[in-house]
């Protein structure tokens, strides 16, 4: 089957620039005439993944795989582990810092949100190592 | 009507093939061919960003002039509250409401009365809770169309009532039947508009089959002779009939102040009301009830059709409204069908490659190569905004990639090396003899 490979690299020194590779795959998206529902949900679970990236593992990599029926996202950053990710599957858990909560971010509404919209999500966290995160969003007919 | 119906459209004696509007259009919806720019219809929304940015004048909003009021026996005029602020040193609506009337009209209905309906309705719906929340404002047609061809998952949250002008014109429409036993045919009412976008809107409306209007004649178009008549006035009707929420629609911030409820946000300026939708798309703003977006800078005030600097116009129109009562126009009861849209809003996917996912996706790589390969200076010299909008017309078949000048210079390289090689070549049966290794 036919794809489209996306690759981003995710800065991690530059809070501002954080939700651009999310924007830029919406863009895409959205030129294709892909499925609303799944746009909706592919730029918000990535988004999320995004910010999470930037906050917590000062940036990393992002991979987006666009086939018709699903768009596969795999974001990898060298960041220190998630040390509990139960806990951190949460809604309202958050170990984001001041600077950034007083922006709106730290909601401890990442994770959950990931888990909400997308079809398929895998973690592969180890500590001081990094993170490495697959998600799958499927076009709903 | 066309559905795409444009009030934008190009002088072609005035434009130079410039590429000023390319560059500034919001949907890259303008081409320079054969030197002269190239409106795409369906890409269009009317928000006069050309017309403001055209430093030939080549741009034109196409409003009605003001004899088209001579077809109706009995003619009405709906000023917008945005005429207000034009005038220096005004301390009475009245004084415009009957300088209005000497040009021709023989009523006066104020668009602003229209609009404390609106936002009596729209505070109605909001407590209701039949909305979808955060909603947002129906009353610019250029941000209505931008969210029609960009933002599909947007459609259902736009407040689904008629605009102000539509309001008032179908008010202002009965009150002069049963006044003069007129039947409505004969009534013209018509919109003194700051802006090409309601043009539009009242010859192709958006959520409803016919618009309750029958013109739209441009402030700037009426203004000189309605300066001159309003100096000349010996007695002031008392016509006004609106307060200091339906005046204050003329800015950004005007309707949301009047729902009387914190949690909202306005936005002008089409670069920013573009932000915004991104960001209500993902769902990244939250906790707000309303949005209120204006796609010209400061508001309806800033419309391309008025005469005065829109931050002065809106300081008038602050001075102004200073002792008015708050509202003068409320709704009886429950919100009128006659308020509502006749029709949702329906997503137009006009920016998309094709019809056809796999082929759509073929087309975007072939895109992503060819962007590649161009220069990335988008300097508009091939009459497309960007260089990624040329590819993407490379890919559609209506453009080639040497329209690029800096392909075409490479190309011409190639070809001079090319020639300087073979100048230099010289026939085995001319030359010396090789000599043996």
């Amino acid at each position: 089957m036919s794809s489209i490979h996306l690759h981003y690299d995710v800065p991690g020194d530059d809070f501002t620039r954080a939700g651009e590779a999310s924007t830029g795959v919406k863009r895409k998206l959205k030129q294709l005439g892909y499925n609303p529902d799944a746009i909706r949900r592919v730029s918000i679970a990535m988004y999320e993944a995004e910010i999470n990236m930037v906050i917590h593992a000062n940036g990393g990599v992002a991979d987006v795989e666009i086939y018709p029926d699903r768009v596969d996202i795999e974001m990898k950053d060298t960041g220190p582990g998630i040390p509990d990710v139960e806990k951190a599957m949460q809604e309202g858990y958050s170990t984001a810092p001041d600077n950034v909560r007083s922006l709106g971010f730290g909601a401890g509404m990442g994770l959950p949100n990931i888990k909400k919209y997308s079809d398929q999500m895998r973690i592969d966290t180890e500590i001081g190592k990094g993170t490495n995160m697959y998600l799958s969003i499927h076009v709903k007919e | 009507m066309d559905r795409f119906f444009h009030s934008v459209t190009l002088d072609a004696d005035k434009c130079l093939g410039c590429t000023n509007c390319i560059k500034r259009c919001p949907t890259e919806a303008i081409r320079v061919r054969e030197g002269k720019a190239k409106i795409i219809s369906e890409r269009c929304i009317d928000c006069g960003e050309c017309i403001r940015v055209c430093p030939h004048h080549a741009k034109k909003a196409k409003s009605d002039p003001l004899s088209i009021i001579e077809n109706w026996k009995y003619k009405i005029a709906l000023p917008a509250p945005s005429l207000f602020g034009q005038f220096n040193n005004l301390d009475d609506i009245d004084i415009v409401l009957t300088g209005i009337k000497q040009l021709g009209f023989d009523d006066v209905f104020e668009v602003s009365r229209g609009a404390e309906l609106v936002s009596d309705a729209t505070r109605k719906l909001m407590n209701a809770g039949v909305l979808k929340k955060p909603v947002i404002s129906s009353a610019c047609p250029a941000v209505v169309r931008m969210i029609r061809v960009r933002f599909p998952d947007l459609c259902d949250h736009v407040l689904p009532l008629n605009a102000p002008m539509e309001i008032a014109a179908w008010i202002a429409k009965r009150e002069a039947a049963q006044k003069t036993g007129l039947p409505l045919s004969e009534i013209g009412a018509f919109f003194i508009t700051p802006c090409p976008a309601k043009v539009t809107d009242i010859k192709v409306p958006i959520g409803n089959q016919k618009s309750n209007l029958d013109g739209a004649i441009a402030i700037s178009e009426i203004f000189p002779r309605l300066s001159h008549c309003m100096d000349k006035l010996t007695e002031i009707e008392p016509i006004s009939q609106s307060g200091v929420i339906g005046v204050s629609w003329a800015g950004s911030g005007g309707e949301s102040a009047a729902l009387l409820d914190e949690k909202y946000l306005a936005a002008d300026g089409i670069e920013n009301v573009i932000r915004v939708l991104e960001e209500l798309e993902d769902e990244r703003i939250r906790e707000l009830d309303f949005i209120e977006l204006n796609a010209c800078s400061g508001g309806c005030v800033g419309g391309v059709l008025v005469v005065e600097n829109a931050y002065v116009a809106k300081a008038r129109i602050q001075r102004l409204r200073k002792y008015l009562p708050v509202s003068q126009n409320h709704l009886p009861g429950e919100v009128p069908p006659s308020m509502r849209w006749e029709e949702e809003l329906e997503f137009a996917p006009v920016l998309k490659l094709s019809s056809n996912l796999e082929e759509a996706m073929r087309m975007m790589e072939e895109i992503d190569t060819i962007c590649g390969e161009l220069p990335g200076l988008d300097c508009g010299s091939c009459g497309a905004p960007s260089c990624r909008a040329l590819a993407e017309d490379v890919v559609k078949g209506v453009a080639r990639k040497s329209d690029c000048i800096f392909v075409m210079r490479e190309q011409i390289q190639n070809l001079a090396n090319t020639l300087s090689s073979i100048g230099g070549f010289v026939p085995p049966s001319h030359g010396e003899k090789k000599e043996k290794k």
